[in-house]
């Protein structure tokens, strides 16, 4: 090799692993998220909202206080406040809990984008990155190997929700009012509280994926700051069968589809880079076309969802 | 004295009988009224007068016929777009992929109109205005197929559609049609001038405005007088009914989409044919959203569209005001919708919670 910073083709499946957990992080909170949700019987499709303003407020509280981390737990509770305004409205009665959610994108990224205003040019202090490529003198690979402790964070969240749902008395409660809401009310269980607290911290994961969008990856705040990753968490999800840790390989897997388009353009490939950008999308639509059936419901799918009770 | 108590009996029947169909209005009305109350609070957060901004809104929406001229250039766009929206749901479906339509729409109607530079404006207008409709409506009817015949969630998938359109107009506008010239945004070859669709004598409004409001007037008589119509509200009311009934539901899906898609479709092919001149990033301006937003604000009501359109056009068009006279960011807007949009859903609720709006026994 002439040149120690272009690894020429290999720099392809490498820029795809650590895409696959560098782009892979937010997809992983908000997907997260929206497994918790849609396990009490919701959807919300209002994480993108959610997103853009937890990236927002993030970005905002890491300048004012210098310290990111208070600006992730503030990220986390603003989502949880636009949580709870989407569990109240999509729980009443003849309210379309996907409507809400297209309502909770608009009001949630027009709050983030009017409050946001001021901190579109000034520099907030970054998360701070663990560097696992000190044995290694490439400058690619060593960017590739600088890990943001929230990747760790979320696949801890991963496997502990996967155990919230098949050990624990609360895990059941969620998923006793997601698949039959009225034998739940039955055994005595409030409905609407369950519910209302599996939006709400739904809703504070995927606030914290929107801290890590501006606070480590790309690292700033823009009213462009996300694209899209709040949608896809519902395709993901259906992806993952409703499973947290499956949430975790897909939000791998997607991640890496995001940075197949900049890698490939990289050594040269650019025909194609818009189309290539997208192939996230193009992977969602081909897994959904692939896995659903409108013959069967699919397995682990919540019986409640989906049907207004 | 004896005639006056069979009178009164009849106009109190009368108000009885008016007033539940009086409700559908009255709770929309109340509701904008609460989200002006809610945004005016928002805004005295701000620091903004409330009443000022209201002014301002007012002034830049109707204020004027220059700005009224503004408004319904926008508001045309919104009632195709909102078709998109409006007739789906009366399936049972959520469709969200009018941004999608749109940009195809847009799309296609640029490639075929710079393929015919020698021919006639109006043969150039209907063959573009064909293929936008075209485009956008197979768009849509891809996902009611999908819908149907492999059970995929038609929200996320138009969704996901929408992205995938804007990606394929990206690559078109910078490789296969980008005109070298166009440096700082990738576009088309534009579209020669004497082959856009006019202006309307010596106003900002053109042409192409007319479709908004037909293309509503025909879902309307399309959804309420006829067989068709009648068809997609049984399957959107009771899927399991309709198929007992005999509707073949799969090819009502199939067509119902594709006349959902064929409105921003068309809006898309307007844009590019008399506002922009030819196909960028642009087209991507939001527009679709917006439909979704007057869907749901006039209750999928063909007709409500074209009203709420007219309203959100002036607000849209206002934006600028609340720029140059309050300081207030061009967000702003965004936020008075997500408040009205959350209200109206709101409002959903409260239907049938009164007894004052309810029928009685006369």
């Amino acid at each position: 090799m002439s040149d120690s910073t272009t690894i020429g083709w290999l720099g392809v499946p490498l820029a795809i692993l650590a895409g696959a957990v560098r782009g892979g992080t937010p997809f992983l909170f908000v997907s997260l998220g929206e497994c918790l949700t849609e396990k009490s019987g919701k959807i919300n499709l209002g994480l993108e909202g959610v997103l853009i303003m937890g990236a927002m407020s993030a970005y905002a509280i890491s300048y004012k206080t210098g310290s990111p981390w208070v600006g992730v737990l503030v990220a986390g509770c603003a989502g949880a406040v636009l949580g709870f305004i989407h569990a109240w409205l999509a729980q009443r009665r003849n309210v379309n809990d996907i409507a809400v959610g297209i309502a909770m994108i608009i009001f949630g990224s027009g709050i983030a984008f009017f409050l946001g205003k001021p901190f579109i040019q000034p520099l907030a202090p970054q998360l701070p990155g663990i560097d696992f490529g000190g044995w290694t003198t490439n400058p690619a690979l060593k960017a590739a190997l600088r890990i943001c402790p929230l990747f760790f964070l979320g696949v801890a969240a991963a496997f502990v929700m996967n155990w919230f749902f098949k050990s624990t008395r609360w895990g059941m409660f969620v998923r006793a009012v997601g698949d039959r809401p009225e034998a739940a009310r039955a055994m005595g269980i409030g409905v609407w509280k369950v519910r209302t607290l599996s939006i709400m911290c739904g809703s504070f994961l995927a606030g914290i994926g929107g801290a890590y969008l501006s606070l480590f990856y790309p690292g700033s705040w823009t009213e462009r700051v996300s694209g899209g990753q709040g949608f896809m968490a519902v395709a993901l999800v259906i992806f993952a069968r409703w499973n947290p840790v499956h949430c975790l390989w897909a939000s791998l897997f997607f991640g890496g589809a995001q940075a197949l388009g900049p890698a490939l353009q990289s050594v040269g490939v650019n025909g194609y880079y818009y189309l290539f950008n997208a192939s996230p999308y193009f992977f969602t639509l081909a897994v959904m076309i692939a896995t659903c059936s409108s013959k069967r419901s699919l397995a682990g799918l919540p019986g409640a969802l989906g049907s207004g009770t | 004295m004896t005639d006056a108590i069979p009178s009164a009996r009849k106009r109190r029947s009368f108000i009885l009988f008016l007033l539940p169909k009086l409700e559908p209005v009255a709770l929309p009305f109340g509701a904008i009224v609460v989200s002006l109350i809610l945004f005016g609070i928002f805004c005295a957060f701000d620091g903004a007068n409330p009443f000022a901004v209201f002014h301002s809104i007012y002034r830049g929406a109707f204020g004027s016929w220059f700005a009224f001229q503004s408004t319904l250039v926008r508001a045309s766009p919104l009632m195709l777009c909102a078709l998109g929206t409006a007739i789906p749901i009366r399936l049972g479906l959520i469709v969200i992929g009018n941004e999608g339509a749109f940009v195809i729409g847009g799309l296609c109607a640029t490639i075929v109109g710079l393929k015919m530079p020698e021919a006639s404006p109006v043969t150039v207008h209907i063959a573009m205005a064909a293929t936008g409709l075209l485009a956008g409506g197979l768009w849509i009817m891809a996902v009611g197929a999908l819908k149907h015949y492999r059970g995929v969630n038609e929200t996320i998938c138009s969704l996901l559609l929408n992205y995938i359109a804007i990606a394929i107009l990206n690559q078109a506008v910078n490789t296969w049609i980008k005109d070298p010239s166009s440096l700082n945004k990738p576009s088309s070859f534009p579209i020669p001038d004497e082959q856009m669709l006019q202006p309307i004598g010596e106003t900002s409004l053109h042409w192409g405005m007319i479709f908004g409001p037909v293309a509503c007037l025909l879902a309307w008589f399309l959804l309420k007088g006829t067989t068709f119509g009648f068809k997609v509200r049984t399957i959107g009311a009771n899927l399991r009914a309709a198929q007992i009934a005999g509707i073949s539901v799969g090819p009502i899906t199939l067509i119902a989409c594709f006349l959902a898609g064929a409105g921003p479709g068309l809006a898309g092919m307007v844009e590019v044919a008399a506002i922009q001149g030819s196909a960028n990033e642009s087209l991507n301006a939001g527009y679709g959203y917006g439909g979704i937003l007057v869907a749901f604000l006039a209750r999928q009501n063909p007709i409500g569209c074209i009203l709420i359109s007219i309203l959100l056009g002036g607000l849209l068009a206002s934006g600028g005001m609340l720029q140059r006279n309050h300081q207030l960011p061009d967000a702003t807007i965004l936020v008075f919708q997500g408040i009205v949009f959350l209200t109206i859903l709101f409002s959903e609720s409260l239907y049938g919670r009164w007894k004052f709006f309810q029928e009685r026994q006369t």
